[in-house]
Order: C-alpha cells, then structure tokens, then sequence
C-alpha cells in the first residue's frame, strides 16, 4: 500500500541536539532519519507506527522510519527533519532564485519493512557511489 | 578546581544569546558545565569536548579510507585545487567569524572563486525581496520593550530558535512592556499547529505553499476590502480577526523563516510580507525581520556586503564582483557542472543540500573546513577540523538583528589545532607564492 | 621614514595663510618640517601645480549598518561601476554607496585623508569599526548618536548636565566613538511609536522632554567635558518645505554658550547638512530658498559652523538615523523603504532617491546648496559636504568645487533645468555672481573642517608638525581653463600623502596607507549614580549584556586616542 502526501522539512529540537552531538552518531538517525505522518495518513498506509519506509519523489527515494506526527494534525502532509534523508527526495530546482524547493515534494510512501535506515555518512556515501537499492 | 565565565555568546543560532555561563577546569582546557544555553546551544559546547574527535587534518586514499596529513599539507591541497581552478566555490561562512570570512573574502578575489554562503539554501529569498521592496526592522530589544503584537509566519522558534521566545519575543518582560507576554497577542501561521502556534492566541493553519494567498488577503483587510470566503484554507473571518489584531497593536513585529522563503514563491512571499508591514505602518509601527538561522551568516553578508557590495552568491570570477541568484548561487552553480573545485568552511552542504548537489561535490576536487565529521567531511577529498569558533577562539558574529557580538573563547582547543582564520591566512599566504606574487 | 619636498607648486593653505604664491613643502617622519630640516628628500616637482593640505571631511556616511544596508540592498548601484582588483589596489564598485575598499581609493583620489562616519549607533558600533577598519588609507573617527538615547532623555528632562557628560564620557569609550551626534533630537524616538517631533518644543513621547531641551543640554554636556568637537546636530524637520524656521529656533539654542575646549574650536554647534533645513514655502508647490536667512545667522554667529549638503543631481541612496524622515520619503518617491529602530538608542532608514534636473523641487534643492557656500562670509565656518550620500556621492565634491568656483557653470546647470524659471523665482542663486578662489575652498575642505573637529594640531594644512598629508593636483590656477579642468583636476590628484606616505603617484594608487581609527578617551570624575543606571538598563531592557557591549581594541588595529581630562 502506498500512499500520496506533501512533504516538507525542518528543524526540531532534538535535530539540532543531535546534530551538534555528532551526524555520525547513531541520535542523528534517530532524530532525522524518520518522516512525521498524520494518524489519517497512517492508517491510508495501514502501516504500524516505527514501521520502515521507503518515500520516494520525482528526484529520489530514501528509506526512514514512519512516526506519528508531534506537531499535528496534518493530514496530507508530512515532515522530515531536514538533513540528508530529506535531501535525497526534495525538489531542487530554484527555478532561478537559488532556493532549493525544501518544502512542498509530492512523494509517495510505502511500507519498507524489511530495508534499513542507514546512518548520514553511510547514506552519503554510498549515495555518491551509486550504491543505493531504489 | 573549575571557574565559571560569565557573559559567553553562544554559537549556535542567529538568537546569539550573549549570557552563558561556562564552567571550565582552571587550567581553561576542559569545560565541564554550561548554563542557561537551550539545549542545542549546550550540547555546541559540550561537543567540543568530545573524546572522539578529530584533531587532525586527513586525506581521503583511493581506497576510501583516511589518511592523516599535516596541517601544511592540507594548506598545499587547499591552495592548489584553488589555484588550478577556473572557477572554484567557496561555500559555507556561517558558522565562523567576521575575521576568518574577510580573509576568505580575499581568497576569493586572489583566485576568482564563487563565494556563496548559508543564505543560498536559507534566507537567501529574503535577501532578494529586501532588493525588491527594502525592509522596515528593529533590533530585538524594540521588540521586548515595545512589541504588543507578534507574528510568527513559516518559523518554528521553539524548536529553531529555543530561547528566542523568553529573550526577545512573547515572554520578556521590557520598558513599554512590563506585564510581559500577558499584554502581548500572538499570531501564528504555519501549515502545522507547532509547538510554536500551541502558545499562539490565533495560529491560522495555511495550505503549505499558499501563503502569498494569505499575504495578500492581510493587505485586503487591512483595507476593509471584500475576502472571498477562504483563502489559502483559512475562512475569512479568522483573517480579519487576524488583521485587526495587528492593526490595533501599537507596535507589530513580524517574524518569518523557512515555511516562506523555501516554498514555492520564494522571494515572491517576502515581498509580500514585507508588503503587509510597510501597509501596517499606515496604521501604527510595524517591523519584520528574518528568522536567521546560522549564528553568524549575519556576518558573513555584512562582510561580503562592505567588500563586494552583495549579501551572497558572490562571483569574483571575472575579475570583479557579480551577484545573480539563480545563476550565482552554490546549487546552481553545483547543478550545471559550472564549479570545478568546492571549498566548504564552516557549514553543511553534504546534509543540507539536495543530494543532487552533494553528488557533484564529491565528483570534485574538494576540501571541508571543519571542527566536526559531518556528511560534507564524507564526501569531501580533504577534511581539516579547526577549533571551535565561539567555545575555542573568538570573534565578531552578527545576530539576527545584524547587531554584532564578539564572541569569547572559553577553553583552549585541543594541541596544535588551527583556527579557521589561521588555516586561511596560510592558505592565502601559500596562493600568493603560487601565483608568484 | 623617506623625506619628501615638494617643490614650486602653487601653495593653498589658510593655516599658513599662503594664497597660491610659489613655495615648497617638506616632509619627514610623517610631519611637516622646515624646507631646512630634510637632508636628501625625495623632490615631487609641483611646478604649475596646486598643492594643499589633505582634504578633511568632517561629516559623511561611509561606514555602519546602515551603509551596508544601502549596499546590500541596492545591488542596482554597482551596475558598470565595477572596478577589478590590480596592482595593490583590490576590487571596487557601488557608486552612491561604494564598498569600504573603493571609499579609501575615491577620497584618497580627490586628495582627501581624514573623513568622519556622521552616525554611529552605538549599540552597532563594532560593524563600523569593521568597515573602519576595512578603508584603506583614511584617517577616520565616528559619531554615535546621542539625540534620542533614553539615559540622555532621563537626565536632561531633570537637567542633569553633569550626569549626560559622565553618560557621554562612558559611552565614547564603549563605543570608541569621536563625538556627540545628535539626529532628529526626540524624533527617531518618537518614531518607536510611529510618530515624530517637528519642531524643537514637540514633546518626545512619554519622555516628557522636547527637542530644545536635548539639544541645549547636549551642548552643556559637551561644553562640560571640554571635547574636541562641538555637539553636531542634524536638526528636527529636515526636509520639509517651510522648516527653515525650525533650523533658526535649532540654531537659537546654542546662544550664549562659548566654547569651553583647549582643541581650538570657536563653535559650540556643528549644525550638519543645512540644505536640507533651509526651505520655505508650505508645500512642493510654492517650495523656496530660505538660505539667505539661514546664513545670515550664520554669518552673525561665531559659535556655529555649518556644513552644507550640497544637492549634485544624481541618483543616490538616501540614509539617516532620521527614521521617520525615510519613512516620509518612501511615502513621497515610492521606492525601497529599509528600516532599522534601535533599542534605547536610535533609528534608522535608507531610501533610494534620483535628485532629476527635471524636478523643480530637485533643482531647487540644488541652488539652496550652493546658495549657502556663495553667501557665506567666513569659509572657515561653512564646510563642502554632500552629506554623502544623501544629497550625492562624496564623488562629486570636485563637480560641487567647479560650481562654486565658476558663475559659467552654474549658469550653465540652471539652463538646462526643465522649469528653468520657476527655479530662479524660487531662490537667488541665478544672482550671485561670486566665484570662490582655490583658498576658499582650501577653508571649505581642509581647515575649517579640520579646527571644527578640534583636530587643527594635526590636519587641515601644511605648518610644521602637523601630519605630512597633502595633495598636488594637475591644475595651474594661473593659467586660463575651463569650469570642467577644475572638476577633472580636483577628481584625480596627482600625488597624495598622507601621515608622510605617498599613497599617490602619478594619479595611481601605490600603497594602501597607514589608517588610523580616532577617538575620543574623556576622563570624567568616577559617578556612581551613571554607573548604576548604566547596569540597570543593561540588566533590564538591552538584549546584550554590559560586558559584551563595549568595543575592545581588537576592532581598532590602529587606534589614536584623543585623550581629554574633564575631572576638575
């Protein structure tokens, strides 16, 4: 089952906790490598809440862990906290203003239970490499 | 034995709140305790002191693995790939000093570089409406002593900018303000009921990507003109709540951050909010001001604005300074293949940008300038950790306000590491020798 | 250090009281000498040449947030006014508000050395030692703003001259600031709330104090502690027709006061940008000149000096601590409206404004500027100023020198005005027909300036021991020449010296100088009670603390303190 929502990305305090701790500590997955989705959304998805899944737009897909939302409701739409999950879906274009479009990604969501969030640096990495299942 | 030093300014935010407490060893080389930082602010500090970290420049082999390397040596790397390039970036600035970014300034126009910094992928929008239509502001202490009504628009300041709240906005209590946030009224509008709009007396949840819409409907009620009856999600009647809320305030701030300058529309929204205060100033003052992120992009625009004429998105290529958002700026410039060398100091593209730029600066030859191992450090060819500025050497930082705050060092950074201003008056020092002059 | 002598040029120099005879000038270890006193100089022939002092500039906008602002958000004001990096000269643009690098180059090029930043606010005041810092060459100080500062306004409502000095004394040394700047008195204040003071007895908002009162106290207080400068006042009502009558009531409030400082000065006010306060009429429609009275007052008063404003008809960006006076401009032109109100302090604003040969209005303004230097009996009271860049770029002082130098040009300028006649009727220019000579604007430029700052034991001319700064320009004054040679000659001086260094040779940049930062250390006798409002406001209404306000030397790399004794 997937479902459709619009995405968008920001910071939270345990973001920029964990992030000064270290992005190459196991708190910085834990705090970004996840998507905040409505209780509405989560039962479209039919998934559990900490459920693994795979989102995916028209210029990547990553793989986070689902969490009901902490600032909700907001159905419809969700929320990773931006970092490098974030960044692997958003929409980059600028169209000529320089900004990136960090908020307002369609992307699809789909359970992904059996594949790994994989820490930043290793996300990075293997993302330059090439070497990321999609 | 430890000792406590008063008045530190912590470097995390553009809130740049300037009463830390640091509890350090006598020997000022551990630091044991901070106090009244937020909790990011802390753990900045604390970080410092972690044993695992990296004192060392190092270069990546072919293998993948590191290798470490002396601090000349990393100067060498530096100042070739900046030399041997036709058109090197050189992002980032926003987490340093005024000194460092000067110097960095005049690497750039030594070698023809594209200086960028964290407004490209923040406030830069922001920057570009200023352009188009100015900006009516204040300092943060206007807003503590005076502000009556607070807006907060696309900002999440309880989770961005923690003590931003109790320091300057809702909370404190000022000289026209002394009953603090009970005599205050506060908007908020975000497409989520954030932990911000739940201390909010009106929180107006806009459809994510409308709130040009909403702007502009401000405008109309402002003017006692027809709404039709929704507009961006939001019935109309909350929106003329809303805009006599503020029009009966004897002093308006509107405070605004990434739900804006980052959704569709971009500077578009900015003019428009800049539009809803210059009108409110028909009916009483009002001020707005952008939500800095970094502690000191600030700076980095004050210094690339008194020495190049231009906030960001530099490009010193030609010989001489150009500014084009869209065509100088680090994304773009990443995306269409048109930088041939990156520099990274003082910031995070590896995790903050689209990854479809991360993937170029690792094709690139590359150097990260880092006190941490972060996603950028991971893909870049040279990573050179530096002290921390703000916990391990001073400096001038802007706040939000573009007021300017010199920060303190407060312990020593561990033996024989440079600082950010020193690897780059070497780097310089080496150029010039290359260059031959 | 080399020795220079500068020899058979035609000298200008009120100091020495030289009018344009052949004489030669010598330098060694910075300072004037002697012609006997160098051994083997380096000889700069200046025969058929003008030589004069290095120009002082004693009030522009060239450092702080606010200029920045007008940079950064005027990304329009570097279009073809870039200029790369070559030799030792670093990359330059922005022409009304050009970068730190290019303001250095452009006075050093018109043979200027020292220029003062008009308006500092304090609680900014490390940013514009920052760009201090960042301008080659100058000699600069800067002024904070004192006029709508709430411990000033608390004291002087209870007359507490004693109180604002140890005040002033303080936050000089806090800010490393040179002199007491007053802008809007009570207005920029009342504009917190949106509001303004337009006359000197309009009550500033629940302060409870007028204009009149800050300013005459401000004057006391400055009196008192016997500084360099007099209190420099940018008065209530600038720019409005008819407020020529505020200006004269502003200028009323420094009578029978005497300068009570060993600097040299003979004003107790420094009245800056008078221009811009000399209009009559009640409306744009019957817009006039009212600089004949206001320089008879002047003229009749040896306790003021004047600098003028002088409009040079371009396009430029207008800045001020005068916040409500932007915000009145934006409403009248339309165009970008920055703001910034300043806690306890000041305000600001910065608005782009094209001064149009077309508009009647503009070209009024334009004869108003002349008007004063033309009508103005004492030259060492009445000083060049664009009031950079609010009524023009300091750029144009040259173009300002051929003006008042040459009844052809003006002539000429008035002609090619669209309302041509309308602008004669409305002020009295088309009917002077005086032509001020090379040592008049030696006063306007150099000295006069120089001793209003306090500052005559070290610039404005070319006596022994005093700083070795001095111009040679490509101009023979005893030669024919068309108004355009003065402008030409005046923009790009032929040799430069400044503090003994040449930083000119042959109209090229050779050296990035020896800058210094000035400011002003006033000792005043230790009070308790200043100290212990100080740490009270900072505790409750700032949103920095005490011990991160002041300045530290870290942002003066090379400070020269003026150190003045007030504890008698």
């Amino acid at each position: 089952m997937a479902i459709r929502v619009n995405l968008i990305t920001g910071r939270t305090i345990q973001q920029g906790v964990s992030m000064e701790a270290g992005k190459e500590k196991p708190a910085y997955t834990a705090a970004c490598g996840i998507i905040e989705l409505d209780p509405t959304d989560f039962r479209k998805l039919g998934a559990f809440r900490g459920t693994n899944v795979r989102v995916t737009s028209d210029y990547g897909s990553v793989v986070v862990k689902a969490v009901e939302a902490t600032q909700g409701p907001h159905p419809g739409i969700a929320f990773i906290p931006m970092g490098p999950w974030a960044n692997m879906v958003v929409n980059p274009n600028t169209y000529s203003t320089g900004m990136p479009t960090f908020k307002g990604t369609p992307v699809t969501v789909e359970v992904a239970r059996n594949e790994p969030v994989l820490n930043s640096l290793e996300l990075v990495r293997k993302g330059c490499r090439g070497e990321l299942a999609s | 034995m430890s000792r406590t030093v008063t008045d530190v300014i912590c470097p995390f935010c553009g809130t740049l709140c300037d009463d830390i407490e640091v509890v350090v060893s006598d020997d000022g080389r551990k630091l044991h305790e901070v106090y009244n930082a937020c909790a990011i602010g802390a753990e900045k500090f604390l970080h410092s002191q972690a044993k695992d970290r990296i004192t060392r420049p190092r270069m990546r082999q072919d293998d993948g693995s590191w290798k470490e390397i002396t601090y000349d040596e990393a100067i060498d790397y530096t100042a070739r790939i900046l030399v041997n390039a036709k058109k090197p970036l050189m992002y980032g600035w926003s987490s340093t000093n005024c000194e460092a970014q000067a110097i960095g300034s005049e690497i750039g126009e030594v070698v023809g570089a594209v200086v960028d910094n964290t407004a490209t992928v923040c406030h830069g929008t922001s920057l570009i409406a200023v352009q188009d239509i100015g900006i009516p502001s204040c300092t943060l202490g206007e807003v503590k002593n005076r502000a009556d009504r607070i807006l907060f628009w696309g900002c999440n300041p309880a989770h961005a900018h923690p003590r931003h709240m109790s320091r300057y906005s809702i909370f404190p209590r000022g000289f026209f303000t002394g009953k603090g946030h009970t005599a205050r009224k506060v908007i908020v509008v975000d497409p989520r009921p954030t932990d911000t709009a739940n201390v909010a007396d009106i929180h107006l949840q806009v459809e994510q990507g409308r709130d040009y819409e909403l702007f502009d409907a401000f405008r109309v009620a402002f003017k006692g003109e027809q709404l039709p009856d929704f507009v961006a999600g939001i019935p109309k009647e909350k929106i003329y709540e809303a805009a006599e809320m503020l029009k009966s305030g004897r002093f308006v701030i509107i405070f605004f951050g990434m739900g804006v300058t980052q959704s569709l529309g971009k500077n578009h929204n900015i003019d428009a909010a800049i539009a809803v205060t210059r009108d409110l100033n028909e009916y009483t003052k009002a001020a707005i001001m952008p939500m800095r992120g970094h502690y000191n992009v600030t700076g980095s625009g004050q210094v690339w604005g008194w020495l190049f004429g231009f906030p960001y998105a530099v490009d010193l290529s030609r010989g001489f300074a150009r500014y084009n958002p869209g065509e100088t700026t680090a994304n773009d410039l990443l995306r269409r293949d048109e930088v041939d060398a990156v520099l990274v100091i003082a910031s995070d593209p590896g995790a903050h940008f689209p990854f479809s730029s991360v993937r170029k600066i690792y094709e690139l030859p590359s150097v990260a300038i880092d006190p941490h191992e972060t996603p950028t450090t991971e893909v870049c060819k040279v990573h050179v950790p530096v002290a921390f500025v703000g916990v391990e050497v001073g400096g001038c930082a802007y706040r939000m306000d573009n007021v300017p705050i010199e920060t303190r060092k407060v312990v020593e950074p561990p033996d024989g590491m440079m600082t950010d201003e020193e690897f780059l008056r070497r780097v310089l020092e080496r150029i010039k020798e290359l260059q031959g002059v | 250090m080399a020795e220079y002598l500068i020899k058979n040029g035609f000298v200008f120099d009120p100091v020495i009281g030289i009018r344009g005879d052949i004489a030669d000038i010598a330098i060694k270890d910075c300072k004037f000498v002697e012609t006997s006193e160098v051994k083997d100089p380096k000889v700069i022939d200046a025969a058929g040449k003008t030589v004069m002092a290095g120009g002082v500039d004693v009030h522009a906008h060239v450092a702080g947030p606010k200029v920045n602002v007008g940079r950064n958000f005027r990304p329009e004001d570097k279009l073809f006014t870039y200029k790369p990096r070559s030799g030792v000269e670093r990359m330059q643009g922005g022409f009304s508000v050009p970068t730190t690098i290019r303001t250095g180059y452009n006075y050093a090029r018109m043979g200027y050395t020292t220029v003062m930043e008009a308006a500092m606010p304090p609680l900014y005041a490390r940013h514009t030692h920052e760009e201090i810092r960042d301008t080659p060459i100058l000699d600069q100080g800067a002024y904070p703003v004192f006029g709508n500062n709430w411990f000033v306004l608390e004291y002087l409502r209870n007359d507490e001259i004693e109180n604002t000095a140890a005040y002033v004394a303080w936050l000089l040394r806090a800010t490393k600031g040179y002199a007491v700047k007053v802008v809007n008195p009570g207005g920029t204040e009342a504009w917190g709330w949106g509001l303004n003071c337009e006359n000197i007895h309009d009550p500033v908002p629940y302060f409870n104090i007028t204009p009149a009162q800050i300013v005459k106290g401000l004057i006391e207080a400055n009196e008192y502690l016997g500084l360099p400068h007099s209190m420099h006042i940018h008065a209530n009502n600038l720019g409005n027709p008819g407020n020529y009558t505020t200006t004269l009531d502003t200028f009323r409030l420094s009578e029978g006061i005497r300068p009570r400082s060993k600097f040299g000065r003979d004003q107790v006010m420094h009245h800056t940008h008078v221009q811009f306060h000399s209009y009559g009429g009640d409306s744009w429609a019957n817009f006039e000149s009212k600089a004949p009275e206001i320089i008879d007052y002047v003229n009749s008063h040896d306790n003021i000096t004047i600098d003028l404003g002088a409009v040079t008809l371009d396009e430029t960006t207008t800045m001020t601590a005068d916040g409500p006076f932007e915000h009145h401009l934006t409403e009248l032109n339309h165009l970008k409206w920055a703001n910034t109100d300043v806690e306890l302090e000041t305000g600001s604003g910065v608005v782009p404004y094209i001064y149009s040969p077309s508009i009647k209005v503009c070209a009024i303004q334009w004869c108003i500027g002349l008007e004063l230097a033309l009508l103005a009996k004492d030259p060492m009271r009445v000083f060049l100023s664009t009031d950079h860049p609010n009524a023009g770029p300091f750029t144009r002082y040259p173009r300002i020198m051929k003006w008042l130098m040459s009844e052809e040009a003006r002539n000429q300028q008035i002609d090619s005005f669209k309302y041509r006649d309308k602008v004669i009727d409305a002020t009295n220019l088309a009917g002077i027909d005086r032509e001020l000579d090379l040592y008049e604007i030696a006063q306007m430029t150099r000295a006069g300036p120089a001793k209003a700052l306090g500052l005559s034991q070290i610039y404005g001319g070319l006596a022994p021991g005093l700083d070795a700064d001095v111009a040679v320009y490509d101009f023979n004054p005893n030669e024919p020449y068309a108004p355009d040679d003065i402008e030409t000659a005046f923009s790009s001086a032929e040799h430069l010296f400044k503090t003994g260094v040449q930083v000119i040779r042959d109209h090229e940049i050779v050296s990035n100088g020896n800058k210094r930062t000035l400011w002003v250390n006033a000792k005043v006798n230790e009070n308790p009670q200043v100290m212990r409002d100080v740490r009270e406001k900072f505790l409750r209404y700032y949103t920095v603390t005490l011990n991160n306000y002041e300045v530290s030397g870290h942002y003066l790399p090379n400070p020269y303190v003026i150190e003045v004794d007030a504890t008698q």
